[in-house]
This record gives structure tokens, C-alpha cells and sequence, in this order.
């Protein structure tokens, strides 16, 4: 029990989590938005605009999010120069945000056309008969409607999101895989209970985002 | 009608599946079993010795197509030869970092040869025998820098080394608290970036660095600084209270009296210039516990 004890003290656990959760905030936010934008470009009536949505999808839907944390450390900033922070060590962390970012939008806005397709077409076509244009009846129909059918999914993206906040290891970010390496490295004598307090790090964390969107869902579900 | 065609076929399907599980198990199981290799036998005979390395170390341990090269593995051929195993006889089998003490625990590997430092805490769990080795914690710049003599010009100068590592969290509490650390999965990405000029040095045990500046692709372009401020006894990892370990250290000794240790040495990684550190090097093996 001392042992364990202190695997708290010899490392900072609390810390390396409390960066995850701070990943998966902003990267959560961001994605959100950018998401959002794309489904209304995939459901919108311009041709080119439902191509760019459907292009960015299908390209970053199916590239590992590794290649795409190691091209923000490496190509964005080791090549290209591109800093989001003056600070050296804040600045990886931005640049994982933004590979976070990239990656889970495409997976929001699947989750949020999920969210379209619950809607019935008639709704849109009533929209458009009272003189709504595009825009006002994706903001004020489709959209609300869409997105209470799509908290489910989105939840899912979220869990996905909160244990793929590890990958930033690999930008240089000091978050729990990596912690969880450099204990095993310097306490190969307590690797099961360093494994067992990083799985319950992580229940502890995503537990209640899934309680959390099923209660929702069921709550904000349209009756139909 | 249906109902009662559907049911045997359904049943059928759960057997199948039943099978394929068990089948996987077996596999699984098997894969990491000892199909004579950890018979414990120091006479070879029959068997095979699976020896632990690294695959992606140029100069130590390293894979190339179906050949393995560098210091370690030429080590780890010496040794095995010394306890009876022919060349055939080896089985090489990567031993990453993170789960090296495990490999040798569970009996997937009968001893290991890879940058193993001999620490206390490693000795709770698994024995040493050596060292065969002993390395420094060192800096790699490129060719034409001269700013960087030793870890404490780092303040302010962006350094490179693997996630997990202690070497660069070393510098940073103990040299220059200044310095901007960059952590990759690999040191091969670390030299990448200091060939593009994005950091300025890459640290860890200067024969890893020493091996990273002989390959081609990097030659004329890095150094290593030569200035070690650390001491890894690198050791042959071996399971608990293992009874090979006085036959290891006999190896070991014999590598050093007749040559064949400084050959090993200059084959794999004195191409780039590197001399280890003449005040420990070479080494004498500690007596086994």
C-alpha cells in the first residue's frame, strides 16, 4: 500500500489526467463547431460545398489520428514553422488540440446527419413552404431537431474523444500515456497497479459522460 | 417449418464460434508458451535460447529484412555461443523498453540484451548479470554546432528525447531548467528534427547516439558531444534468481580478455568517431548474487 501510495507522490498522476480532460474540453468545443459547419455543408442545396464536406470527411475520417498529431508536431511546426503559443510546451499542446480537433469533427458531423436523418423530410419541406430560405430552416428546424436526435452519437465521439486525448502523447504533450511509460520504465516492480490506476482514471472520467448523454437523449428525445 | 430448419443451423453457428475461440486461445497460449526453449539447459542440445532485443536501435539492436545487427545482439551471439547455442540456435525477439522485465518473467525470452541499465528497482523483480557496458548520458548536435558543449549550455535550446525516458527530465532538473523539451515516440524522430533544425541536441546513452550518427543517412551531419554525465551499466537481463547467471558472466569476461568485445565495439559503432567513456570501459562484470 506504500508502494502504491507512492507511485501518487514519485509521479503526477492528477495532473497528467487534469491535461486530458483539458485536451478533450477544448479539442470537444472546437470540434463541435467545426462539425457543425460540415453537416450543414453536407445537407446544404450548393453542390460544392456538399463535395468539400463529404471530401474532408472521407480524408480525415480515414487517416489514424497519430499521422495526423505527429503532422501537426512535426510538419506544422518542425517543417512549417507554425506556432499557436509563445510558451514552448503550451504550444504542443494547442497543436494537439487542433489534430484533436480535425479528426473528431468528422466523426461530430456523421453523428450530427445521423441526427438530420431523424428528422422528417416534411419538416423541411414545411419550412420551405412558409418562405424560409436554406440557412434560416437549417438554423431554426433542422438543426434543433438534428441535434436532440444526435446526443447519443455524439456522446460516443465524446468518449472516443476523451481516451484518444492519450494520442497527444505522440505531439510532445505530457498527459497520461505518456506518464504511464515513464513509470513503467522507473517502477517495473509495480506495473499492475500503475495499469489498474490509469484504467480506473479513465472509468472515472468517461462513466459519467456515458450516464450523462443517455439520460439526455432520453430526455431531450423528440416525440414523434 | 422454418423455425425448425433455423434452429440446428443457429446452433451450429454458436459451435463454430465456441471452436474458433477455443482455437484462438490455444494460439495464443502456445505463442507465448515454452516449446523447449525455456528448458533452462545450459548444454543447447536440441533447443533454442530466445534472447530479447531491441529492433530499432542501429548499432545496438537493430533489424534489418532477417539480419540483426549491432553491439547487443553481437553480445547476446557471443554469449549464446558460450553457453552452448549454435548460430540457428538463437531466436531474436524484440524486447521494447516498457515490457522488457515482463518478457522475462512470463519465460518469452530466456535473457535479454537491450540498452538494459541495472537498477535497483529492476533487481526487485528480474536478476542482472554484468555489466558488459557501461554507457553515459550524452548529447547528439549537429555537426557544425559548437555552442553546445555539455548539458548545462541547454538553457534555452530545444532538446529532443522519447516519451518516458528520464534522460532528458534529468537535464532539465539538474543542468538547465531552461531547456525546451520536445518528447517523441522515437529517437529516430528526435534526429529528424535535429537534422531539420528544429532542436538543437537529442539526449540519451551516448552508444544509442553513437549508433544513430553511424548510419548512413546521417553521416557528416551529427556529432555526439563526448561529454557523459551519467553512468548506465548496461546488463543481461535474466529471470529472478536465474541459474545462468554465472555462465553469462563467464561469457562476458571471455569477450573482454580475447578481443572479441572491442571488435563488437568498433564493428557497429565507431564508424561516426564515437570512444566510450575510457575511465569505465571496458567493464568488469559483478559477481552473481
Amino acid at each position: 500500500m506504500d508502494d502504491f501510495t507512492s507511485l501518487f507522490s514519485e509521479f503526477d498522476v492528477l495532473g497528467a489526467f487534469w491535461t486530458n480532460i483539458q485536451l478533450t474540453f477544448f479539442a470537444a468545443i472546437f470540434a463541435l463547431v467545426v462539425g457543425t459547419v460540415l453537416a450543414v455543408m453536407r445537407i446544404s442545396p450548393v453542390p460544392s460545398l456538399r463535395w468539400a464536406g463529404s471530401t474532408y470527411v472521407t480524408l480525415i475520417r480515414n487517416t489514424p489520428l497519430t499521422v495526423i498529431i505527429v503532422f501537426c508536431v512535426l510538419g506544422l511546426w518542425g517543417q512549417l514553422g507554425i506556432t499557436l503559443s509563445s510558451d514552448f510546451q503550451r504550444n504542443f499542446f494547442w497543436l494537439s488540440v487542433l489534430g484533436l480537433t480535425v479528426y473528431h469533427a468528422a466523426f461530430v458531423c456523421e453523428a450530427l446527419r445521423s441526427g438530420v436523418n431523424t428528422v422528417p423530410v416534411g419538416q423541411a419541406e414545411a419550412a420551405r413552404a412558409i418562405g424560409l430560405d436554406f440557412a434560416a430552416s437549417a438554423r431554426l428546424i433542422i438543426l434543433p431537431q438534428a441535434f436532440r436526435g444526435a446526443v447519443a452519437p455524439l456522446g460516443n465521439v465524446l468518449i472516443a474523444l476523451t481516451k484518444n486525448s492519450t494520442v497527444a502523447a505522440a505531439g510532445s504533450v505530457a498527459e497520461t500515456s505518456g506518464l504511464l511509460r515513464t513509470m513503467i520504465e522507473n517502477r517495473p516492480d509495480l506495473i499492475l497497479a500503475i495499469f489498474f490506476i490509469f484504467a480506473f482514471g479513465f472509468v472515472l472520467i468517461v462513466v459519467p459522460i456515458g450516464l450523462a448523454t443517455t439520460s439526455l437523449s432520453r430526455r431531450l428525445a423528440v416525440a414523434r | 417449418m422454418t423455425r425448425s430448419t433455423h434452429r440446428p443451423r443457429r446452433t451450429a453457428g454458436v459451435a463454430a464460434l465456441g471452436l474458433v475461440a477455443a482455437l484462438a486461445l490455444v494460439a495464443c497460449s502456445s505463442d507465448d508458451g515454452d516449446d523447449g526453449a525455456t528448458d533452462g539447459g545450459t548444454g543447447g542440445g536440441g533447443g533454442t535460447i530466445r534472447i530479447g532485443i531491441k529492433f530499432d536501435q542501429p548499432g545496438l539492436g537493430f533489424k534489418d529484412g532477417d539480419e540483426y545487427t549491432g553491439f547487443d545482439v553481437d553480445v547476446a551471439r557471443y554469449v549464446a555461443d558460450k553457453l552452448g547455442y549454435s548460430e540457428d540456435q538463437i531466436e531474436f525477439v524484440e524486447s521494447p523498453s516498457a515490457q522488457r522485465e515482463t518478457m522475462l518473467q512470463n519465460g518469452q525470452v530466456d535473457m535479454i540484451f537491450a540498452t538494459y541499465s541495472i537498477t535497483d528497482t529492476r533487481k526487485e523483480v528480474i536478476s542482472f548479470a554484468g555489466p558488459y557496458f557501461v554507457a553515459g548520458q550524452d548529447l547528439l548536435v549537429a555537426v557544425d554546432d559548437t555552442s553546445i558543449g555539455g548539458p548545462e549550455d541547454l538553457d534555452g535550446k530545444n532538446l529532443c528525447s522519447v516519451t518516458g525516458s528520464t534522460s532528458a527530465q534529468r537535464i532539465k532538473d539538474e543542468y538547465a531548467t531552461g531547456t525546451n523539451l520536445l518528447e517523441q515516440p522515437g529517437y529516430s524522430e528526435c534526429v529528424t528534427a535535429l537534422t531539420a533544425g528544429t532542436v538543437d541536441a537529442v539526449t540519451t546513452d551516448d552508444i544509442i547516439l553513437a549508433g544513430l550518427a553511424a548510419i548512413p543517412a546521417n553521416e557528416g551531419k551529427v556529432k555526439v558531444v563526448g561529454n557523459p554525465f551519467s553512468e548506465e551499466n548496461y546488463g543481461v537481463g535474466l529471470p529472478k534468481d536465474s541459474d545462468k547467471c554465472q555462465a553469462v558472466t563467464d561469457a562476458i569476461n571471455a569477450m573482454l580478455e580475447d578481443g572479441s568485445w572491442q571488435k563488437a565495439l568498433d564493428d557497429n559503432v565507431s564508424a561516426s568517431g564515437y570512444e566510450p567513456n575510457a575511465d569505465l570501459n571496458p567493464p568488469t562484470p559483478a559477481a552473481c548474487e
